[in-house]
């Protein structure tokens, strides 16, 4: 266990903004759970009960009759905002005079660094570089995160769970967006940050980075696995893996979702569900492209003169 | 005495001269002595009426001039102390009485809009000591390190806040998501933060390169490297030599102005940093809080509904 090695990584002005974000993330999902359970608990009495329902303030915090639904903004919340300023102000103060910016060398085309990390917010789709091509990883990948983002009001046609935290009541949503955001997204920044060294070799915490380590690793393609090596056939036998995959896994996630999500299947349109098959089996490929890779060396699985998926 | 009486000899006043009627037919001299002999008695009353008035400084013309509504604590100042304010008006007069708790909100959104007026002031005041050079952007971020008074607090807060900033924007997303916030009628306000959000990573990013040392220079390497992988538009990318794309005609290209990170792409780094990225943010933001309000405010804390509750459309 090299600690030195750990303590360098993570005290690198740089990633201190990623040891912060790691119990942040984990405060606040704690925090949002906590809410989710309460409103669920209620939800839940108020169901089991309607004469309740049509008179309970439905919300978990403490009401009386007669209380006044809606507060002045001045004093209440602005107070709040004034509050929350000065904190900010106080935590980047105190940042700002214990830690200092990086500064390194000036720049230099003829020495490269090693590792070369991207910025640390990035640092997911520079580790989606180990599993594909610089296009998927670098370009089509954001711009789908970007569509599949905006994508999402207009897909979720669950109307329950609107304005409160809860979770029974948006258990596939949910779990989805913590998918992407906290599976795929946070813990590729932080392998990409305390995990990868020179090379972009794995590296597990605590192990000293080694410059002159070198992997052997002798990565196929699927085609090559069955057998066809001559280019029209290695193409045709992808564009058919990659369509079997949509279809199948459409197929597969299709009766899922039919089974768990009845209401919301039948209220959504073509467009709209159609929009989300896809864009959920693209989100699904990226660990399983992973799994192939690191359980079967594949590298690529559509191989043509073009492009390789 | 003496003197006083003789300065009008030498040079009487014109005013009182011309209306004859002002000193009640009496001789000038004679009102001019009586003028004086009652200025203590007046002044005093003035003076008295100042120091009273001066208590209550609320009613003062300037006062009155800037603050267009009363102070006293009444229901209707405290919505107008609100309203009538350019700063304020953001927000509504009245709010839902449980939206002022953290637990809800996380005051993230409101935090990110803070850290970017630090940003913004920083970064202004960084850009006095900056020239976006190749000989001289690495000498000015020395010289802001260590002659510069409080120049290394200046930098070492613009980028922590950069990086907070980031933060807050990735949980303030999360709470959205969390609550359902971005349900009708909040959709198209949801995208406009997706796209807040990706500006505000490019800010971050811009920024990245401008110290021209090695950590932004390869960070912006590597990162602009994927751009020549774009599908139909960089050289490496698919269909992108069969279109034509060359290392100096690509859109990775027209990003660095150059085929390499150089002079060029510190110049572009540092106008999409300075000028173009937070002017289209600012327009983005102003839409952004514009429609917080429109589409009926703060979502929450809503009232739970319950699933037997919903009306299920045809289909």
């Amino acid at each position: 266990m090299d600690w030195r090695q750990l303590w360098e990584i993570s005290s690198t002005p740089d990633n201190v903004p990623i040891v912060a974000l790691l119990p942040l993330v984990v405060f606040y999902c704690w925090l949002a759970w906590k809410q989710a359970r309460a409103n669920d608990a209620l939800i839940a009495q108020l169901e089991a009960d309607p004469a309740l329902a049509k008179t309970h303030h439905r919300k978990t915090y403490p009401w009386q009759p007669g209380w006044q639904k809606e507060i002045h903004v001045w004093p209440f919340l602005l107070r709040v905002e004034f509050l929350a300023a000065i904190i900010v102000t106080i935590i980047l103060m105190v940042w700002s005079i214990t830690l200092n910016a990086p500064m390194e060398e000036p720049a230099n085309p003829n020495l490269t660094m090693n590792p070369a990390k991207a910025p640390w917010y990035f640092l997911g789709l520079q580790e989606m570089l180990v599993y594909f091509d610089p296009w998927i990883a670098g370009v089509v990948m954001p711009t789908l995160i970007i569509i599949g983002l905006m994508a999402i009001p207009y897909i979720d046609t669950n109307p329950l769970g609107s304005g409160y935290y809860t979770w029974k009541q948006r258990k596939f949503s949910i779990s989805t967006f913590f998918f992407g955001f906290i599976v795929l997204w946070v813990s590729m920044i932080i392998i990409g940050t305390f995990i990868r060294g020179p090379g972009w070799l794995w590296f597990w915490p605590g192990q000293t980075w080694d410059h002159n380590k070198i992997v052997y690793e002798v990565n196929r393609d699927l085609p090559d696995l069955f057998g066809l090596t001559t280019q029209p056939l290695k193409g045709i036998f992808g564009l058919l893996a990659v369509g079997a995959y949509f279809v199948i896994g459409g197929l597969g996630l299709h009766t899922l979702f039919k089974r768990y999500n009845p209401k919301d299947y039948a209220r959504m349109s073509f467009l709209q569900y159609n929009t989300m098959m896809f864009l959920m089996l693209l989100m699904v490929s990226l660990p399983l492209k992973i799994a192939i890779r690191l359980l079967f060396h594949i590298k690529y699985v559509w191989v043509t003169p073009w492009f390789n998926v | 005495m003496a003197d006083e009486t003789k300065i009008p000899e030498k040079t009487p006043p014109p005013e009182k001269k011309a209306p004859p009627a002002a000193g009640n037919g009496k001789g000038l001299l004679t009102s001019f002595k009586d003028d004086i002999k009652s200025l203590p008695d007046e002044m005093k009353g003035k003076v008295k009426d100042q120091v009273e008035a001066a208590k209550d400084p609320a009613k003062t013309q300037i006062f009155t001039s800037i603050f267009r509504h009363k102070h006293d604590d009444t229901p209707r100042n405290r919505a107008l102390g609100v309203l009538s304010n350019v700063f304020l008006h953001l927000h509504p007069a009245k709010i839902n009485r449980d939206a002022v708790r953290y637990n809800y909100t996380w005051g993230m959104g409101g935090i990110t809009f803070y850290l970017f007026i630090v940003l913004t002031f920083t970064g202004v005041l960084l850009m006095f000591y900056y020239h976006p050079t190749k000989v001289q952007a690495f000498r000015d971020v020395l010289y802001l390190e260590h002659d510069v008074p409080f120049g290394k607090i200046l930098r070492n807060m613009h980028r922590w806040a950069a990086h907070l900033m980031i933060i807050a924007v990735w949980l303030h997303m999360f709470r959205v998501f969390l609550t359902g916030s971005y349900k009708k009628p909040r959709e198209f306000n949801w995208n406009v933060g997706v796209i807040l959000l990706v500006l505000t990573l490019l800010l971050s990013f811009t920024g990245y390169l401008l110290p021209d040392d090695q950590l932004g220079f390869w960070a912006v390497t590597v990162g602009t490297n994927m751009a020549r992988a774009t599908p139909m538009l960089g050289h490496e990318g698919p269909f992108g030599s069969q279109l034509g794309m060359t290392p100096y005609n690509d859109v990775r290209f027209g990003l660095l102005g150059g085929s390499i990170v150089d002079a060029n792409a510190l110049l572009r780094a540092y106008i999409w940093h300075c000028i173009g990225i937070p002017i289209i943010a600012s327009i983005f933001m102003i839409v952004h809080f514009w429609r917080v309000r429109k589409d009926g405010g703060i979502s929450g804390p809503a009232p739970v509904i319950l699933a037997s509750e919903v009306k299920e459309a045809r289909r």
